[in-house]
């Protein structure tokens, strides 16, 4: 149905299906929301799902951060971290499904240490440590780190056909492609690394240079910190390579063909460059955005001759002229940042989102809102039928 | 009060709120309204915690007609060379792995920091000391604030930090009483009360919260100000409404056939569906210009704090032209203002 943004992730197949031959996963389609700030991720991934869940799939939406109303609207304010079952508003009914989940980073955190832990005695110590307990708030990336977790747990329970992600606002880089990897990363980092050998060789064994880091950083900022660091890293000792290879499978269905990425922005200059910077480093990873939502666009209005708001501004309706001007005028403006996109992503499918009268805060509103992004990836999302098949 | 007693409050004030609601606009405008009035004004950009880059937009260089990335180095936005006597505005990036060279560099480690800034070493450091980039980024924030009040050369009169989104910033802010509270030694505990010491005091320091007149914006502004001064301890100077439609006086009842016999009085010719675009986009103002007097009139029943509004601009590119027509409403809700509200 909606052909957009195929091709380009089929070169990207080329080099990433190794995962092939292990058995058969469940093939839910994955819709990834990417953006600035506050442009509407949120609301747009839960309306995709909303659109799936009408047409029949059992689509779950990962929501991160959605604003208080929205969340009360779904009743996932007070559940913790598990998908729970959204009902349709009154009087109507959807052929599928809506599940929701907001995501609590730090227990799903827990929950992975729980998992790869050989013993309950193992996992407990870890969640006591300092460090540990830190690295949720502290180390960049957590957040989007474990919302590709939830992702991929969600995935793997085979009980969805599609799941949208929501993400952290993302300015800089990647992040939330570059997550899984994170924490793989930070075990490799030398300091760190340098960190584990006492425990193993003593400190005499170590290099100048790392025994000179380590005292530095007690310098700086007390000794408890190395000893609390070094434990973690003797507590954490055989986990690793279970972290290792769970964010290796999630970074590789991230790069599937059955991941989809919808980019969502303001139709201001600021954010569609933004916008735009983040496609750009999607390409770079050989993959492509399917669809852009540039949400909250002023509707257009045709202008009234010269004359008449001329009578109008005599009969003392000059107000109303002059809203015309300025709907007008920003309306314009903003045609030429959705020309702008169009041209930056041309395989991509380029949908103009109204402002809506109200604010995205109950089912009622995701539904109009969700009416508006109809051809987007998420759509017929269990019809979409062979979506591994790469070659069409 | 006069726009001079406005910037005379504090020396640093931090403008915060949720993500995009302008907080890079306002701090522009403030810097700019600084400079009108003769005040030298430094704008410093803060990466979000975790990112160690600044954001790449220009931004703020746009507002100023300029197209600079800021870095590290001091870009100059607004120069000094203006017919009337006026400050110059300067803008900086401050980011957590630079201040961290700089702060060993400071503290007699010049060989290490190096290389312990580069390769991701930072995140090993954040991840063993909570709040350790925040209080690299604070205390090199607290440095230049110091030099202001000192009054040294090229020191500025008034800094301006566009600091992160609010839920980020409550964190940021509350940093130091964290580290405070853990088991952490050496120079760094002593940065962290230096800079608590000046986060706890208004005539250093003080919040401008940023919100757009919407539902959602303003009750997490509502919130973000309570923890502000719960957790963090800081003093709330403002909250400016930003993107606020200018008021138009549009009838309540106006129809097509209004329009139209209006028109005709005159002797123009309005046709049928001339007449319903002007109805539909009078009623989707009308719609917007009440959803956001609501919220407003919410915002100050829940929020105890005075209030200042920047209009909506009618365009997706704010320069210059921009710039000074919110500075010009900046400028005229001073007139108005007055540090408790009334
Ligand atoms: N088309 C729309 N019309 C009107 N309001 C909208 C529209 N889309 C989103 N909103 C509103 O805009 C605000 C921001 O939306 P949302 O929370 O989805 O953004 P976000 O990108 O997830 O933000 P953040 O980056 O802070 O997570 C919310 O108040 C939402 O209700
Ligand atoms: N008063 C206004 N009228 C019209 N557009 C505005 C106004 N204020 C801000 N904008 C636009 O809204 C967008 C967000 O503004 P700005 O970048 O200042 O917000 P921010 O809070 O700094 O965002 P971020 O959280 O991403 O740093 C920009 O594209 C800006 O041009
Ligand atoms: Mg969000
Ligand atoms: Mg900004």
């Amino acid at each position: 149905m909606n052909p957009a943004g195929e091709e380009p992730r089929e070169q990207g197949d080329g080099v990433r299906h190794d995962g092939r031959d292990a058995p058969a996963p469940p093939r839910a389609q994955v819709v990834v929301c990417i953006g600035p700030g506050g442009v509407g991720k949120t609301s747009t991934s839960a309306a995709l799902a909303l659109l799936a869940a009408r047409e029949g799939a059992r689509a779950c939406v990962v929501t991160i951060d959605p604003a208080r109303r929205l969340a009360d609207a779904l009743g996932i304010s007070s559940v913790g971290n598990e998908p729970s079952r959204v009902p349709p508003p009154a009087g109507q009914s959807w052929a599928g499904e809506l599940w929701a989940v907001m995501l609590d980073a730090q227990q799903t955190f827990d929950e992975l240490v729980s998992r790869y832990a050989t013993s309950e005695g193992q996992a407990a110590a870890i969640r006591a440590n300092p460090v540990y307990r830190n690295l949720s708030s502290a180390l960049s990336g957590t957040q989007e780190y474990m919302a590709v977790e939830k992702l991929f747990e969600l995935q793997e329970s085979g009980l969805y056909d599609l799941i949208v992600v929501d993400t952290p606002p993302a300015q800089h880089a990647l992040d939330f492609m570059e997550a899984p990897r994170h924490l793989a990363r930070l075990l490799d980092n030398r300091v760190f690394r340098m960190l584990m050998v006492p425990t193993r060789v003593g400190l005499r064994a170590l290099e100048m240079g790392a025994q000179l880091m380590l005292r530095t950083i007690a310098k700086v900022a007390g000794g408890q910190v190395v000893t609390d660091t070094v434990q973690f890293f003797t507590e954490f000792e055989g986990m690793e390579a279970g972290f290792r290879a769970r964010a290796q499978r999630a970074d590789e269905l991230l790069h599937s063909s059955q991941a989809r990425f919808v980019l969502v922005c303001s139709p201001r200059r600021d954010t569609v460059e933004e916008a735009l910077f983040l496609a750009s480093q999607l390409r770079h990873e050989g993959l492509a955005v399917a669809s852009v939502v540039v949400n909250r666009c002023y509707p257009r209005f045709d202008a009234v001759p010269e004359d008449v708001a001329d009578a109008l501004r005599e009969e003392g309706l000059g107000g109303v002229v002059a809203n015309l001007a300025d709907l007008r005028a920003v309306g314009e403006k903003e045609e030429q940042q959705l020309a702008r996109v169009r041209s930056f992503l041309p395989e991509a499918l380029v949908l103009r989102v109204p402002l809506l009268f109200t604010e995205v805060t109950d089912v009622v509103s995701l539904a109009e809102l969700a009416g508006h992004l109809s051809g987007a990836p998420a759509a017929g999302a269990p019809a979409a039928g062979a979506p591994a098949a790469g070659g069409s | 009060m006069v726009v001079e007693e406005f910037f005379a409050q504090t020396r640093v004030f931090v403008v915060t709120g949720k993500g995009g609601v302008g907080k890079t606009t306002l701090s522009g405008a403030m810097a700019n309204l600084a400079a009108r009035h003769g005040l030298s004004c430094l704008v410093v950009q803060m990466a979000a915690p975790g990112a160690s880059r600044p954001p790449e937009t220009a931004h703020l260089s746009r507002l100023f007609g300029q197209d600079g990335v800021l870095d590290y180095e001091e870009l100059v936005l607004k120069p000094l060379d203006g017919p009337e006597p006026a400050g110059q505005v300067r803008a900086r990036a401050l980011r957590a792995d630079t201040a961290l060279v700089e702060y060993l560099h400071a503290h007699g480690m010049k060989r290490l920091s190096r290389r312990l800034a580069t390769s991701g070493a930072l995140d090993v450091v954040a991840t063993a000391v909570p709040g350790m980039p925040d209080i690299l980024v604070l205390g090199k924030l607290k440095q230049m604030e110091r030099a202001a009040a000192a009054g040294q050369p090229g020191a500025p009169d008034v800094i301006v930090l566009d600091a992160p989104a609010a839920g980020h910033a409550v964190r940021f802010l509350q940093s130091p009483h964290g580290l405070l509270g853990a088991a952490t030694g050496g120079p760094v505990r002593a940065q962290a009360e230096e800079v608590v010491a000046m986060l706890s005091d208004p005539t250093r320091c003080q919040v401008v919260l940023v919100t757009t007149p919407e539902e959602t914006p303003v009750s997490e502004t509502v919130e973000t100000a309570q923890a502000l001064e719960d957790k963090a301890g800081a003093a709330l100077c403002t909250v400016v409404v930003n993107g606020r439609m200018p008021h138009l006086d549009l009838p309540a009842d106006l129809c097509a056939e209004v329009l139209v016999g209006a028109a005709g009085r005159r002797g123009a010719r309005l046709s049928e569906p001339g007449a319903n675009e002007l109805v539909a986009a009078a009623a989707l103002r009308r719609a917007r210009q009440r959803s956001e007097a609501a919220q407003v009139e919410r915002l100050a029943a829940e929020l105890p704090l005075p209030q200042l509004e920047l209009p909506f601009c009618f365009s997706t590119e704010l320069g210059p032209a921009q710039l000074a027509l919110l500075t010009d409403a900046l400028e005229s809700g001073l007139a108005s203002w007055s540090p408790v509200r009334l």
